[in-house]
């Protein structure tokens, strides 16, 4: 049974106290040194994220950051916001508590493709399944920085690392796939050397009410480098990188041999030549459908070959969140009996001595 | 059971009657009675409304349920049984009774089971409906006990109550298989009977518990009626039973179990620190009641969250405490230990927070229904680095109320973590709690801080700058302009609250962490010694202090001094503790573990603690601490 609470559509951060305060990326910078590795894809994100705050036009004591454990984790101690470092996986289930008891704040955790997806991934798909009002960022770099280069669950199958001399054989995640598994109603992927892109997809992230994923694809110059490299090179990019728009057809491709995504005969989707298709086929992107179907199967376009890539939002749709529900039933009780505490504590069957 | 420290009359091993009368009424000054019968008997509830029903009657009483961690164990079975024994009395006692005066047993199997514990001449009511051939042989009975001569030493009363209930129910048209089902509200209205006891709130009771099926509500009306008559008309009950109301403290009281009081202790918290209460939890045995009784009290203020795993369930009460709550986690053993990564970032966070074990048997799984005290060390030592927190423990049902309410003074008072160590004997033990007035609880209301604190002239907010008495830092929650702040796991600098690596700092900061829960301000342990001789002293904590107490009681009545005292603050410990072991020749502690106590008691006051261990997933009982205490006492006299 559910119950439709009648709650209007409102945004990430409906709630949240704003202000007329003009702020710069520098506000948001910390005293802090930063001190990832040079040439790490963390640098970029911070920038981003840094930079893109002041628009949101919030207070920053209204914003908080919470991590776990990893390099991303050193994410919060960089940011002069409100923060908290925490232990290894379970900065969703801290960021929950807060966000439930606090709709005033703008709750954002930062994770990695380890703290997220192994040690934490059964905190990370029940927020998502939750639906409690917390941003997401996971910084997938395909390997364990912190503890220097072990291979991670998204690495691919076969990688060679100090705890796999002769390669891993395990089957890698798809974030975006898990995620929209586990009933994530604000699914997205970017990339850490597009900042306009990058921004742009925090940016309906945080207007999203409800648990948000955005996954990042993040080099690692020192164990992992050049990952991602296929999706910088010009050329590379321009033939393997598609983004999503939504209510658009999804076409990618150079100028001269563009592609786009049709439907085959059994149903799924699949990369077609244009010239080779009538246009009415194309797969047009709605990002807003209810059944997660749609979402998934893009997601599936492509995987840990980058070829093509899937970026962009893949799902935004709105659903009741737990912590205005929960919060819902809090105001419905007060409304309905009175807190009084020593009636609470008499109860019905007394007797006197 | 009421915490005082008057003198009482002992607590007997014999069964209560001890005024003889000629006539069909007797006096007696305490009965304990267990209720016995398969899984899906219902024995649980037949012992909930006894107990209602002599709560009513103004005696003083203490309950112990028994059940198996199966739902339904297969029917008839010896692991299928479930118990339920209670203990009133005219006079305060301490204990749910060590040997029933009467057992009421529903079925073959939980006659074998329970026969061990009677005393000679008990009564013994049994359900003969259920004497079938092939009842009797699922539990090894070659010939029927009630043929064969071995309950000769009872006082057997042989009660078609199947037959009979369902004789009574016919009218209400219901299947026999439903009708059956109101036997034990049969067994209630019989003992009901045999011991006077009054009847409106079970009938009561009864219309409101089953007001949406008014059939099934008239039948077990008629079936407990219908019991009550039984023992009225029929000439086999010759005699029954009075229990005068006992004269305990004036007040108003009610009933309790320890869940409960625990629960309304936490509400209570919330209130008077007027701080929203926020229970992260994930259901286990036997903690799951509190998060069901917290569920029901939105009203106050209180959310609950049903976590997907305990580390979530105490993740998300340290962020909510982080954003200015009263952060609350319940659970038992196995729990705690998933839950001690997130209790040691509490102790290095520097918030406060509030964790319930209940505890229960061990190791692993354990026996999840079952009692035990064996976490002790888990809770003061189970965590990485030198990680302390404060430790407190009930001594009974109605102590959780306050043990609540302390556990969040000193959480909020000195921002740390706490660790209310609870068990499975006084969370579901009930016994009668004089009700407090609200206005006398502590006010718990914090300050959160507001301004920038910086000792060094600039504008800044240094989140581990201390409170100069208690040692606390200062509780800045977010919302609060110009007092942005990282904390985390890492290390922090002492005042400023930055990374620090440094040696010095870190030898410092762990130093610092222990004085402030070393100098937390607990209450002087008191000693009840009435005739202020004793050499031996018994200590102990937690739910050994019913079973304690009525063993000194024991010897107290054969003459013998003894001294008592009982922790309910593990960590710190009081500050008197150590002068008061030192004045006695020989110091006792019995505990439901392997000597956990003893242990830390013998390293930090170098006293030749005498350790007495019991690990059966049941409360001490009164009988085999006299006997030990008493050998210990005579032992010094000689």
């Amino acid at each position: 049974m559910t119950t439709n609470l009648g709650l209007p559509t409102m945004g990430g951060l409906a709630e949240v106290p704003t202000t007329d305060e003009e702020y710069s990326a520098k506000d948001f910078t910390s005293d802090q040194e930063v001190r990832w590795c040079p040439g790490c894809g963390d640098y970029a994100v911070l920038a981003a994220v840094r930079g893109f705050l002041p628009e949101l036009g919030i207070k920053r004591e209204n914003t908080v950051f919470v991590s776990g454990i990893g390099c991303s984790a050193r994410f919060p101690y960089y940011m002069n916001t409100y923060g908290m470092h925490s232990i290894h996986g379970r900065a969703p289930t801290i960021a929950t508590g807060l966000a439930t008891t606090r709709p005033d704040l703008s709750v954002w955790v930062v994770t990695g493709d380890g703290d997220g997806l192994s040690i934490g991934g059964n905190h990370l798909i029940h927020a998502l399944r939750r639906n409690v009002n917390i941003t997401v960022l996971l910084f997938n770099n395909r390997i364990y920085g912190l503890t220097k280069g072990q291979y991670s669950p998204t690495s691919d199958q076969g990688t060679v690392t100090k705890s796999t001399p002769v390669g891993s054989v395990d089957t890698p995640f798809n974030p975006v796939s898990l995620a929209l598994g586990a009933e994530a109603g604000f699914v997205a992927r970017t990339l850490d050397s597009d900042r306009a892109h990058l921004t742009e997809t925090l940016r309906a992230a945080a207007a999203h009410r409800g648990s948000s994923l955005v996954e990042i694809y993040q080099n690692c110059p020192i164990f992992n480098d050049g990952a991602f490299d296929v999706l910088k090179d010009s050329d590379e990019k321009q033939r393997r990188l598609i983004q999503l728009r939504h209510g658009e057809p999804v076409t990618f491709g150079p100028e001269d041999e563009r592609f786009g995504v049709v439907r085959d005969e059994r149903g799924e989707l699949r990369v077609a030549k244009l010239d080779e298709i009538d246009e009415r086929d194309l797969v047009i992107h709605d990002a807003h459908r209810e059944d997660t179907g749609h979402a998934f199967a893009l997601s599936r376009l492509g995987g840990q070959d980058l070829d093509p890539t899937v970026t962009g939002v893949f799902r935004a749709v709105d659903r009741p969140t737990y912590d205005d529900q929960a919060r819902q039933q809090l105001d419905d009780a007060a409304r309905q009996r009175p807190a009084d505490l020593q009636q609470l504590l008499t109860g019905r069957d007394t007797w006197t001595i | 059971m009421v915490a005082t420290n008057g003198q009482q009359p002992a607590e007997r091993a014999g069964a209560g009657a001890d005024e003889q009368q000629p006539d069909t009424q007797r006096k007696v000054n305490r009965v304990v009675i267990r209720f016995a019968g398969d899984s899906g008997d219902g024995m649980q509830l037949t012992g909930d409304r006894f107990t209602s029903e002599a709560a009513a009657f103004g005696n003083d009483l203490a309950t112990l349920p028994n059940y198996p961690a199966e739902i339904r164990a297969p029917a008839g079975t010896l692991p299928g049984v479930s118990s339920f024994q209670l203990h009133f009395a005219d006079y305060d006692i301490l204990t749910p009774g060590d040997r029933p005066d009467v057992l009421v047993a529903m079925n073959p199997a939980a006659l074998k089971a329970n026969l061990g514990d009677l005393p000679h001449g008990a009564t013994v009511v049994v359900n003969t409906d259920e004497f079938t051939k092939r009842n009797l042989k699922k539990v090894g009975y070659e010939q029927s006990p009630l043929e064969s001569g071995e309950l000769d030493r009872f006082t057997l009363h042989r009660v078609a109550m199947s037959e009979l209930t369902k004789g009574a129910v016919a009218e209400t048209g219901l299947t026999r298989k439903e009708a059956e089902r109101c036997k034990n509200m049969f067994a209630l209205g019989l003992l009901s009977w045999m011991y006077h006891r009054p009847t409106e709130n079970t009938e009561r009771f009864l219309r409101e518990k089953f007001s949406g099926k008014p059939q099934v509500a008239e039948a077990n009306l008629l079936a407990f009626r219908a019991g009550w008559n039984y023992g009225e008309t029929t000439e086999s009950f010759a005699v029954t039973y009075e229990v005068e109301p006992a004269s305990l403290p004036e007040g108003t009281y009610r009933q309790v179990t320890g869940n409960l009081a625990l629960s309304y202790g936490l509400v209570a918290a919330g209130q008077r620190s007027e701080l929203p209460v926020f229970l992260g939890s994930y259901p286990i045995t036997p903690a799951s009641d509190v998060l069901h009784e917290m569920a029901k009290h939105k009203n106050f203020g209180v959310t609950t969250f049903q976590a997907e795993d305990e580390i979530a369930g105490v993740g998300a009460a340290l962020g909510a405490a982080f954003g200015g709550s009263l952060g609350v986690t319940t659970t038992s053993g196995p729990g705690l230990a998933l839950k001690s990564e997130t209790i040691g970032l509490a102790v290095a966070l520097e918030l406060p927070m509030l964790i319930c074990d209940i505890q229960r048997g061990g190791p692993s799984t354990g026996l999840p229904t079952k009692t035990e005290q064996a976490d002790l060390l888990q809770a003061l030592y189970g965590r990485n680095g030198e990680s302390p927190v404060p430790v407190l423990a009930p001594r009974s049902p109605a102590d959780c109320f306050d043990i609540a309410v302390d556990a969040v003074r000193i959480a909020l008072t000195y921002r740390t973590p706490v660790l209310l160590l609870s068990d499975g004997a006084t969370a579901n033990g009930s016994e009668p709690w004089m009700i407090p007035d609200v206005a006398n609880l502590p006010d718990l209301r914090v300050d959160f801080a507001t301004e920038a604190n910086a000792t060094d002239g600039s504008e800044e907010f240094w989140p581990y700058l201390r409170d100069p008495r208690t040692l606390a830092r200062q509780w800045a929650i977010p919302g609060t302009a110009g007092l942005e702040h990282r904390v985390g796991g890492l290390e922090k600098l002492d005042g400023k609250g930055s990374i620090s690596y440094d040696p010095d700092n870190h030898d410092a900061m762990v130093r610092l962490r222990q004085r402030r829960i070393d100098g937390i301000e607990v209450d002087d342990v008191e000693v009840d010694d009435p005739g202020g001789d004793a050499r031996v002293l018994v200590l102990g904590w937690g739910s050994s202090y019913g079973p304690i107490g009525a063993a000194c009681r024991r010897l107290r009545a054969r003459g013998m001094s003894i001294a008592q005292t009982h922790l309910r603050h593990l960590n710190p410990m009081p500050g008197n503790l150590g002068e008061v072991l030192r004045r006695y020749e020989r110091v006792v502690v019995p505990e439901m573990n392997m000597g956990q106590l003893a242990m830390l008691l013998r390293s930090r006051y170098l006293v030749d603690a005498q350790s007495y261990t019991k690990v059966a997933g049941l409360p001490f009982q009164a009988e085999e601490l006299e006997n030990v205490l008493s050998d210990v006492v005579q032992g010094v006299e000689l």
